[in-house]
């Protein structure tokens, strides 16, 4: 199993590549919605790539005041 | 009349598949308009069944399938009219919706919605009265009207119960989640998860593919399999009513009208 550090690089590599944004510009504990420039509707699109990479159902309502991708890391962590 | 282009949506009769487009912005919410409009497609189809295999209803707009009802316009309205006009307004609306997703479910002939984006609420509920469900594989599926304290209105309870397993109905409605593609697949929601911005096409195949088969027996197995919940879809309007009077509502309607957000019903 993939460990924190390991889900949440991926979770910046993806998030770089499909806002096309520079993977070095993405922190950990940067707020997502701000740095990808993105609304709820474009984070839900966000978390079903997830989804579908990690191969998990992660219920929305648990991502519920989430912004910065070490937590969302530690969220897709608990359900692999 | 074969062809239609309206405010809302359009449609045209071709090669015995009628294509239904919703076009409105910001993501096709069902207001005043586009019930105009979907009631005057009803009123065409006795017309143009004898030539129609198959109806696929798809989106214009990128932003999605059906984001629901018009709840600014509704909010909007609802504020202008005493409380008993309010109830009475909303009453008329659901009924003659109703009536329209009734058609659509009972069509003389093979109904396909092609989905992407978030259907929420009553897009959902279009959605679901269609036979057969193809959906990209970024859409995702929700009821978010708990939030605002209301039940689904435009029939989606019903259908969902004549449709889906009870876990997944309830999970959908008590919790306001939504689900993506391949979950509503797994739970019998959607026949086809297809690629990104393939909906259509796949949609436009399987039609041709319903095409190849005698009209009447298709018509049989139809009715057979997809039976109108008609005294539970009439129950759904008198509970949205009796829900609809309560001041919590007009005060979620207040939130969501009032907020900037892209899905101010979802987390």
């Amino acid at each position: 199993m993939s460990t924190l550090d390991q889900t949440t690089e991926q979770i910046l590599t993806l998030a770089a590549a499909h806002f096309k944004v520079p993977r070095a510009a993405l922190q950990p504990d940067d707020d997502f919605f701000r740095k990808l420039g993105i609304n709820s509707l474009q984070a839900l699109d966000l978390l079903t790539r997830l989804e579908q990479h990690f191969r998990i159902e992660l219920p929305d309502y648990e991502l519920q005041g989430v912004s910065d991708f070490r937590t969302l890391a530690e969220r897709i962590q608990s359900r692999l | 009349m074969k062809s239609f282009r309206g405010e809302a949506l359009s449609w045209e009769l071709s090669g015995g598949v009628i294509e239904l487009v919703l076009d409105r912005a910001p993501c096709n919410e069902i207001g005043s308009v586009a019930l105009v409009e979907l009631e005057k497609f009803i009123g065409a189809l006795a017309s143009l069944q004898r030539e129609t295999h198959a109806l696929i209803i798809s989106s214009a707009r990128s932003e999605g399938f059906c984001a629901g009802a018009d709840l600014r316009e509704l909010y909007r309205r609802s504020n202008e009219l005493s409380a008993a006009a309010r109830i009475a307004g909303v009453r008329e609306f659901l009924e003659r919706i109703h009536k329209v997703m009734n058609a659509i479910d009972a069509a003389p002939f093979v109904t396909i919605a092609a989905v992407l984006g978030v259907p929420c609420g009553g897009g959902f509920e279009l959605a679901l009265v269609c036979d057969l469900i193809v959906a990209d594989k970024m859409a995702r599926f929700c009821f978010p009207e708990l939030r605002l304290g209301l039940i689904p209105g435009f029939g989606g309870i019903p259908r969902l119960k004549r449709d889906l397993g009870n876990a997944v109905v309830r999970d959908l409605l008590l919790t306001g989640r939504s689900i993506n593609a391949s979950k509503a697949q797994a739970a019998g929601l959607v026949s086809q998860v297809v690629a990104e911005g393939d909906a259509l096409r796949a949609a436009r195949s399987t039609a041709a593919q319903i095409a190849k088969f005698d009209r009447e027996t298709t018509l049989a197995a139809k009715r057979f399999i997809k039976p109108i919940p008609r005294e539970e879809l009439l129950r759904e309007i008198e509970i949205f009513c009796e829900l609809f009077t309560r001041p919590a509502v007009n005060e979620g309607l207040r939130k969501f009208v009032e907020s900037t957000d892209a899905l101010p019903y979802l987390p």
